[in-house]
């Protein structure tokens, strides 16, 4: 298993930031989701985050929305994400689920982490824990020795900041607006002041997301951010697909174009 | 401020704070119920309207000017109405309903938005957006919006904009913004997803007038709060006309913010039985209902711990109820709080139940209920027929029945 502690001595070493990809199990099929993400891998992702997929995602926009659909649709269950980040971490990519607190709560914390970290997986994101209901969560996961992410967001003052990246290990997720994920024109201009205010208070990786879609983009972020982190763009070139093979197509030339943008 | 000739309210009235045990802690926590489960983006924000509203509700001139509303332009108090041809069918036991119906705009909802509304104002936000299932919380809101200038956004579900033109056409006449929401069951749920996503994007100059006592603190009690005037006036109007507390309430519960309204100056009267009644719709073996207290499970819906009517993985099940107010699959957290103590029972009322009380009360005393409110209505029938004649049943009679011809003229064949 690659952790995200490797991932981010490298790409440090390597003088660039951590490219993050990532995609919902289920989408746009079972095994369609780990070809997807082994096309992430070889074109350049560091990480991949799977998605689990639940019926209310609501800090997603349209792009995200329309893929988690369709995993559910497609009768995606919490042993299809496991087993698709079980396909995924084979590919050597350090590999994230990223899930709303509902589905785990109901799973069982323990449960979960156990099986999470059976399956390869090392961390998750929720971004709809906060720190002040994280406790069980955190110590489920440091019991199996898991990382845990949380976000912080442009409107988090530096007591909210203080109390988040407590609760984090292995990177903290900066959200570079106040929004949902989705691609768009520009990067958050709070993105970059967001990341400073973090900075101050932690030695952690610091990985930006939300907005980030181009190899221009990319490279603008890794002038400050340890990571960037894409959602919305790699989903979008396999929605636009004709075919498995042109979404698969598609989705290595964005991640190489990413991969080059991270490298400056 | 104690209580003046021809106000509704008081500080205390309002916040009820300090009195008893029955507010949530700092962090919005009803027992193990309730909290915050949302975005970190969100945090500040409602940290914000926690902190105004814990000023406003401490303050006689917020109070003053939200009792102003209520009285002359809600139409508060209420009255009480002894139904005593409807409760020959509960076995001769004393009916007697709390005209909620009888407020502007039809329904309790009215309220909740005055109150919100008026917090939206100090708070220097200038645009209210609100989820609407029924599009009565959408129509009050519209409402409140327009008396006070602010630009309002209503999120309804496609399927609820098609089968609730009438109201999707009250908002637009109010001034309102109508967007159908497209996703998922296209339905309450999804609307309040919707909200919160617009939320997160324009906090800086918007609030979130969020509809009912669900959703992360400090929601539940800013909502509960100003519900709460249904039940402080009930309570003494009942003691003026029966000289005694009622035995038991009787409400029907959705979201259940009408529920705890009248509920809540009643929780620390032991001897007053208090009862919910949730949408069963098609009957509980049809797994078509909104049986989220009597049949859902413990879980995190909308930003808070509370019974969800979920799956073994956690994914939400779509509810159903012939009522579109009851319609949703989640709860206010004080409701799971009250049923866990047990100081509140919940129970089920199915459709077919509910239209037989509607038409029941309309035949017997010339009232035309809500059918959300029906559900009430129904369970205080079978409440009557156990309790016996010697009883007194409060009813919140929490919404007229106007907005549901439409059903009715189907359902009865008109």
């Amino acid at each position: 298993m690659t952790t995200l502690q490797t991932v981010f001595a490298k790409a440090k070493a390597d003088d660039r930031a951590a490219l993050i990809g990532y995609l919902p199990a289920g989408f746009p099929t079972q095994d369609g989701a780990i070809a997807v993400a082994t096309a992430m891998v070889e074109a350049g992702c560091d990480v991949i985050e799977i998605g689990l997929p639940y019926s209310d995602p609501l800090m997603d926009g349209p792009t995200i929305q329309d893929a988690v659909h369709r995993a559910l649709t497609n009768g995606t269950r919490i042993a299809d994400v496991l087993r698709t980040v079980e396909g995924v971490a084979k590919t050597g990519a350090a590999t994230l689920v990223m899930t709303y607190w509902n589905p785990i709560d109901r799973y069982g914390a323990e449960r979960f982490a156990r099986d999470l970290a059976n399956a390869g997986g090392t961390g998750t994101i929720t971004p709809d824990l906060t720190p002040e209901e994280s406790e069980p969560w955190r110590t489920a996961s440091a019991a199996v020795g898991i990382d845990t992410v949380f976000l912080v967001a442009p409107s988090s003052p530096e007591t909210r900041i203080k109390a988040v990246i407590d609760s984090c290990t292995g990177f903290v997720y900066a959200a570079s607006l106040m929004g949902v994920t989705g691609a768009r024109e520009s990067v958050g201009s709070a993105a970059q002041g967001l990341v400073e205010r973090t900075r101050a208070h932690t030695d952690l990786p610091i990985c930006v997301g939300l907005g980030v879609g181009t190899g221009r983009q990319a490279a603008e972020v890794a002038g400050y951010a340890d990571g960037v982190i894409v959602g919305s763009a790699f989903i979008r070139r396999v929605l636009d697909a004709p075919d498995e093979a042109s979404g698969l197509a598609a989705v290595r030339a964005l991640g190489a174009e990413l991969a080059a943008g991270v490298r400056g | 401020m104690t209580a003046q000739e021809g106000t509704v309210l008081t500080t205390a009235d309002l916040a009820g704070n300090g009195a008893h045990g029955n507010d949530p802690d700092i962090h919005g926590k009803f027992g193990v119920f309730g909290g915050r489960y949302v975005p970190e983006a969100l945090i500040p924000a409602l940290d914000e309207v926690a902190a105004e509203y814990d000023k406003a509700k401490n303050d006689v001139a917020f109070i003053r000017e939200f009792d102003h509303l209520l009285r002359t332009y809600a139409g508060r108090p209420t009255t009480l109405t002894e139904v005593s041809r409807f409760a020959e069918q509960a076995g001769g036991a004393r009916i007697i309903l709390k005209r909620e119906d009888l407020t502007h705009t039809g329904a309790h909802k009215i309220n909740n938005v005055l109150g919100q509304a008026l917090l939206t104002k100090r708070l220097g936000k200038t645009r209210v957006i609100a989820e609407t299932g029924a599009g009565q919380h959408g129509v009050a809101t519209a409402t409140a919006a327009a008396l006070m200038g602010l630009e309002c956004v209503i999120y309804m579900g496609a399927v609820d904009c098609e089968r609730q033109a009438l109201n999707v056409a009250r908002m637009k006449l109010l001034g309102a913004t109508v967007i159908p929401v497209t996703n998922g069951s296209q339905t309450l749920k999804d609307a309040i997803n919707e909200a919160f996503r617009d939320w997160v994007a324009n906090v800086d100059h918007t609030h979130y007038l969020f509809g009912t006592i669900a959703g992360p603190h400090p929601f539940p009690e800013i909502v509960r709060d100003f519900a709460r005037v249904i039940g402080v006036e009930a309570r003494r109007q009942i003691l003026e006309l029966t000289g005694r507390l009622p035995d038991a309430i009787a409400a029907a519960v959705g979201g259940g913010s009408n529920a705890i309204g009248i509920f809540h100056a009643f929780l620390d009267d032991e001897g007053v039985q208090l009862h919910g009644y949730e949408a069963g719709g098609r009957g509980l073996e049809s797994g078509e209902h909104a049986l989220t207290l009597t049949q859902g499970s413990v879980g995190v819906l909308h930003g808070s711990r509370t019974y969800v009517l979920q799956d073994d993985e956690g994914q939400t099940i779509e509810s159903h109820s012939i009522s579109a107010g009851l319609d949703y699959p989640g709860v206010g957290p004080e409701h799971a709080w009250l049923k866990d103590t047990g100081r509140a029972s919940y129970h089920g009322i199915t459709d077919a139940e509910a239209m037989d009380a509607f038409s029941l009360l309309s035949r017997t005393e010339g009232i035309i209920p809500a059918i959300e409110s029906s559900h009430a209505l129904a369970g205080a029938l079978k409440l009557g027929r156990e309790m016996g004649p010697e009883a007194t049943i409060l009813v919140n009679l929490s919404g007229r029945g106007d907005k549901d011809m439409g059903t009715a003229m189907k359902y009865f064949n008109l």
